[in-house]
């Protein structure tokens, strides 16, 4: 994660705090529960390693003090005199005591090694479980919730959040772990050594804190601005990247130049400024810092010479512990100043974690009622009984639906943008619940039933036609993924696409861009028709599935529709003619109610709102 | 490397700036030096010489040291900062420019997600370069270099250990940083391939649910997941291992110097304070050193970015001013393709092949055709979004590649086929060819578009923002704007790519009538893919891989061209002899005397 993790933390950064810190925490540490024993061990290596990292200055206090100088400044420890054989010379002395030295640095390695791997390995999985959580809740929820929101926000959730919570919860807890230990071990040994030496360099600790905490407060607010403005820059870019075209059609290449300079110089003042501020923090607590240690030094400087205290004979304090001082001092303020930024990172990551939570505890819409049954194979039977519909509050989108299809019938659904008229086939497919009245299936109540062995049974080709990024093959497949690659190429060649895929590089093997940017709009409605004649279902939806095809195009896939409609109950959303003339009945929907209803003939005779309709496309011959 | 040179030549127009940096990293660099000389003053002059006042005075030294450094440290951050801003600044602005220069041809080959790319991530790391890398590698030598100095000056035999553990380090590191480098690759690709299925997962819920897919999909994420898993597990075993062990470095430098500095000092040619220096000293030379080390992978990274913004800045466009090129004057609108052929790659397959028609001014030509017959191929050529391979076009005489771009494309008007709103007030959308039109030629433009009704229906009206965070408009109503933004330049030529198949046949009407009051008295080119739109065009292109097989007015072209008749009746769905297609006829017979007063 050393490279690229900053771009990805930013996006989540600008938020607001936590609203319950404790109870996310608690559910947050909940994930790490199952991983108790990593975690005792990881604890126990913290210890362990804090008392080497504790051990190595005083070992080197003790070697200045003990042999660098002559006589001895202080008296030789117990433990060292039971080490050194008797007689030893000051060699020898600092020999044994410079290999104990090497050993607890190559321990205090290797036990930071372990950490650093118990660490990741236990993150690791806990992201992986929350990431599979997180995907396997978003599939089980209906399409409510994805009008309610973005596919973006969502994105980001299981990208930036989780990414955030790794780093937060598995590197930085532990590493908040380890550093509170080392401080306190630190503090610990420096009160041991020397309580007032101790004490007169604890006293740099608060302004070390106050200053830390100002600083922090204020980057962030300047690295938000920073990073909101490079947002600017960014959202800029794409679009006139994504419009270049009409950029050039009205010449108005300077003109956006000049746009684009202004959120330019924002975010260059922006992050100069953010920049500017970062240079000025750690220069500060380099200074504090060294004001720590020039008070160690002077102080204990002061107290090595003054008068020897009767019993010891020494000075208070000897050069050996201020050698020692010197190194603890460096560890003791450089976790402080890494404790007050995670802490900020904590407040992040537990706002992320609470986006994370809500999304997982937001219950379906759809469910299996508990004694759903399993659809059996169905005629195709189709009823809509007195249904009304609304996607929020009380905005009536279909009132008083009434239809029956029978089996093996083609109903085409007609009406104004805006109608309703993809509402009555997305209740069909249960993609929502209807809110009075009923829709059946054969005599079954589409509630009544699970939602995947009613949808098994319908095909469906959406306006908005969408393709995974992978072969040609892979797309028509995902109709029935056990289907062989000839059934694939016949359903292909029955939705008259096979012609152009074979003249495409790599034919069936092309490789399809992001949602299929490599082919056109009518291109990509034939793979999702050639899909649909896979799935072989009983009951066709068509929704506006040949928009975008060229009308001597749609002509031959009319053949293959026809063939497909045969035998199956078929819901049809068109704007054209043709598929429409057809029908066994067609339906005039507008502002969510039926109007009319009847064979096409029967329609035009009428002279209503579907006479309207389809005599206006003729109208601009006579206009003029 | 080169092209990380070429990246720092960027810093030109900042070399004060740069230069301020330099000469605040220098002091920075001896008053950090100098601390551990003081250290070693106090303990030998002070301490040892039992010097209460020398000890007070060199601490206090200490501390003035350390605040010279921290306002030269500051200095040189903000000035760093300053340099490296102005240095992506102006690369993305040199980047935007040249991109938005590029013809069409450059667009079709490269993906809106790279040029993004390129313009934020690969700028936002040449910038880190320039900022921290470059000022943190010289930072990095000049300590090591000053502290090196020191450790020889003091004593030549143990500054030999650093001798022995630089080199034991660096090839640590370049161990460990070879074999981390294609780990986190691998770790961005799974990443990236996880994203991707989200993405399409969540764009194509749809899909997914009507296909009863969540298991293949969460299946198909599962996989992904765990791919990620064990790649990151890897990354973390390696970091577990390296880490410690180049920490590991830094101890036994510090042990040899006690060890071996300690047995100086027993034999008497080292004091004290100079072992405890030394110590200081080394430690000052081995943590530039693992700089120096991140710094150089880093160098790699930025280089290959730095190469890929330079592989945009100098792409040549294939479109290109001639230098001798003339404004193009008020134009009729006469419009001549002259055995005009295209391909739009060297090698590549013909698009166009000898295309030969001359559109009269105020003619109204319509363009007929299968999906990629060649009609758009036709329409981008005559704004010179693309040149033509041979033959040539002229605009009332004048060959389009003898003009400035400008001249050319201000006196054509141009609705594309899928509208693209830029984020803004509706105004500003109308506006966007004549950015200082007054507001009544915007309404005016906005009626005769047939978009005045809805656009007041907004509470904002004109000021309703669209596009990016703003409404979201109608496919029929976007169409309108798009319609409206082109008459209110009120071109000579038009060119409209038909897109009404997504909306109703009311909205389509009026749209159509909208278009045809645009059309009056301008030479227009419509790609049609109805057939209503065509009946009263002056000349009907009928073309087929990419030649016209047919020209003429509808009812010619229905008696002799049998493509065309295929095409008229595929739009009547059948055919007029059947019953219903007396039905349509009657209807058209009845809206006739209904439309006559």
């Amino acid at each position: 994660m050393m490279f690229g993790g900053r771009h990805m933390r930013g996006l989540a950064q600008g938020t607001a705090k936590p609203v319950e810190m404790g109870k996310t925490t608690r559910r947050l540490l909940h994930y790490f529960h199952l991983y108790r024993v990593g975690l005792i061990a990881l604890l126990g290596l913290a210890l362990v390693g804090t008392l080497l990292q504790v051990a190595g200055p005083y070992l080197t206090g003790v070697a200045v003090d003990q042999f660098l100088q002559f006589p001895a400044a202080t008296p030789r420890p117990t433990w060292l005199d039971r080490l050194l054989p008797v007689g030893a010379d000051r060699s020898t002395g600092l020999t044994i005591t410079m290999i104990l030295l090497l050993a607890s640095y190559l321990l205090a390695q290797v036990a930071q090694g372990g950490q650093l791997y118990l660490m990741n390995v236990i993150g690791q999985r806990v992201l992986l479980t929350m990431r599979t959580q997180i995907f396997e809740r978003i599939q089980t929820l209906s399409l409510k919730f994805f009008d309610r929101h973005e596919a973006g926000d969502l994105m980001s959730r299981l990208v930036n959040d989780t990414q955030v919570i790794n780093q937060v919860f598995s590197i930085g807890l532990v590493r908040a772990l380890g550093i509170t230990m080392q401080v306190i071990g630190i503090s610990i040994a420096m009160v041991a050594l020397n309580w007032r030496l101790a004490l007169v360099s604890f006293t740099i600790l608060p302004v070390i804190v106050i200053t830390t905490v100002l600083f922090s407060h204020r980057a962030r607010t300047a690295f938000r601005r920073s990073r909101e403005t490079l947002g600017d820059v960014s959202a800029e870019l794409e679009e006139n990247i994504a419009n270049v075209r009409e950029v050039q059609a009205f010449s108005r290449e300077e003109e956006t130049m000049a746009e684009f300079q202004r959120v330019n110089v924002a975010n260059r003042d922006a992050v100069v400024t953010a920049q500017t501020l970062a240079s000025a923090f750690s220069p500060a607590l380099n200074v504090l810092s060294t004001v720590a240690l020039a008070i160690v030094i002077g102080y204990g400087g002061y107290l090595v010479l003054t008068p020897p205290a009767p019993p010891t004979g020494g000075g208070l304090v000897s050069v050996g512990v201020i050698v020692s001082f010197l190194a603890y001092v460096r560890h003791f303020y450089d976790p402080i100043r890494q404790l007050a930024n995670l802490y900020a990172r904590l407040q992040e990551a537990l706002a992320g974690a609470e986006r994370i939570f809500d999304l997982l505890d937001t219950e379906p819409e759809i469910v299996s009622a508990p004694d759903a049954i399993e659809l059996p194979p169905i005629e195709g039977h189709v009823v809509f009984d007195h249904v009304h519909f609304a996607y929020k509050g009380d905005e009536q989108v279909l009132q008083d639906i009434n239809l029956e299809a029978l089996p093996g019938q083609t109903v085409a659904l007609v009406g104004p943008t805006g109608a309703g008229k993809t509402t009555v086939v997305n209740l069909l497919a249960r993609f929502y619940d209807v809110d009075q009245g009923a829709v059946r299936i054969d005599g079954y109540d589409v509630r009544q039933v699970t939602p995947e062995s009613l949808r098994q049974q319908m095909g469906i080709v959406l306006q908005d036609t969408f393709l995974f990024s992978g072969t040609v093959i892979d797309n028509i497949r995902y109709g029935r993924l056990d289907a062989d690659d000839e059934e694939v190429i016949a359903a292909a060649r029955l939705a008259n696409a096979d012609q152009f895929i074979t003249r495409l590089p790599e034919g069936y093997q092309t490789q399809l861009g992001e949602r299929g940017r490599n082919l056109s709009q009518g291109q990509r409605q034939l793979i999702a028709i050639a899909r649909a004649v896979l799935a072989d279902p009983r009951v066709l939806i068509l929704d506006e599935a040949t928009s975008s095809v060229d009308t001597r195009t749609e002509l031959l896939i009319q053949h293959a529709l026809d063939e497909l409609l045969k035998g199956r109950t078929s819901f049809v959303i068109a704007h054209r003619l043709s598929t429409i003339r057809n029908a066994d009945q067609v339906l005039t929907i507008n502002d969510g109610r039926i109007i009319e209803r009847g064979t096409h003939e029967e329609l035009l005779a009428a002279r209503g709102m579907y006479y309207e309709l389809y005599t206006s496309q003729f109208r601009r011959r006579e206009g003029t | 490397m080169k092209s990380l040179l070429r990246a720092l030549q960027f810093l030109k127009p900042y070399w004060h700036w740069a230069v301020g940096t330099l000469a605040a990293m220098v002091i920075v660099t001896v008053s950090g030096l100098v601390v551990p000389r003081l250290t070693q003053a106090i303990i030998d002059q002070g301490i040892a010489q039992r010097n209460v006042n020398l000890v007070f005075w060199l601490a206090l030294a200490m501390v003035g040291c350390a605040l010279l450094r921290a306002l030269f440290e500051f200095l040189q951050g903000t000035l760093a900062a300053r340099s490296a801003q102005g240095v992506a600044y102006d690369m993305r602005n040199a980047l935007y420019s040249k991109i938005q220069s590029l013809s069409f041809s450059y667009h079709d080959k490269a993906q809106t997600g790279q040029l993004l790319t390129r313009a934020t991530s690969d700028v936002e790391m040449v910038h880190t370069f320039v900022g921290m890398g470059a000022v943190q590698f010289v930072s990095a030598l000049l300590m090591i270099a000053g502290a090196l100095a020191l450790l020889f000056l003091t004593d030549w035999r143990l500054a030999l250990i650093i001798l022995v553990i630089a080199p034991l380090t660096f090839a640590l590191f370049g161990f460990f940083a070879a074999k981390a480098r294609p780990l986190f690759r691998e770790v961005q690709q799974r990443l990236a391939d996880l994203n991707t299925i989200l993405q399409e997962n969540l764009g194509g819920v749809r899909v997914v649910k009507a296909f009863v897919r969540e298991p293949y999909e969460a299946e198909r994420y599962g996989n992904a997941n765990r791919d990620l898993y064990t790649v990151n597990l890897r990354v973390g075993r390696l970091v577990a291992t390296a880490m410690p062990m180049i920490f590991l470095m830094a101890n036994l430098g510090l042990v040899a110097v006690y060890w071996l500095g300690g047995y100086q000092a027993i034999g008497g040619r080292l004091t004290t304070g100079e072992v405890v220096a030394f110590a200081n000293y080394i430690m000052m030379a081995f943590f530039p050193m693992l700089m120096l080390g991140m710094i150089i992978a880093m160098i790699a990274q930025a280089g290959a970015s730095a190469e890929r913004v330079f592989e945009i800045l100098d792409a040549q466009s294939e479109v290109v001013e001639r230098p001798d090129a003339v404004e193009l004057p008020p134009i009729e609108g006469c419009v001549a393709f002259e055995h005009v052929s295209f391909r739009y790659f060297h090698s590549g397959r013909w698009v166009l092949h000898d295309v030969d028609f001359v559109a009269e001014p105020g003619q109204t030509i319509a363009l007929l055709g299968a999906t990629g017959s060649g009609k758009s191929t036709i329409i981008n050529l005559i704004p010179r979004f693309y040149d033509v391979t041979e033959g040539r076009i002229t605009v009332d005489g004048q060959d389009v590649r003898d003009v400035t771009l400008n001249s050319l494309r201000e006196q054509i008007g141009i609705v594309l086929q899928e509208t693209t709103l830029f984020s803004g007030t509706i105004r500003e959308n109308i506006a966007f060819g004549q950015p200082d039109a007054p507001m009544e030629e915007i309404v005016e433009a906005a009626r005769a578009a047939e978009a005045h009704d809805f656009i007041v229906s907004f509470p904002d009206g004109y000021e309703t923002r669209v596009g990016g965070r703003g409404t979201t408009l109608s496919g029929g109503q976007k169409q309108r704007i798009a319609i409206a933004r082109a008459l209110l330049l009120d071109p000579r030529i038009l060119i409209l790519d038909d897109a009404t198949s997504s909306v109703d046949y009311e909205t389509e009407y009026r749209i159509q009538q909208a278009l045809e009051r645009l059309m009056q008295g301008r030479t227009s080119f419509v790609i049609a893919q109805r057939i209503a739109t065509v009946l009263n065009a002056n000349q009907i292109l009928v073309l087929e891989r990419g030649r016209i097989v047919a020209r003429g007015q509808h009812e010619k072209l229905l008696r002799e061209s049998p493509i065309y008749a295929e095409i008229y009746y595929s739009q009547l769905g059948g055919g007029l002899e059947e019953t219903a297609g007396n039905v349509v006829r009657d209807a058209w017979c009845i809206t006739d005397t209904e439309m006559t007063p």
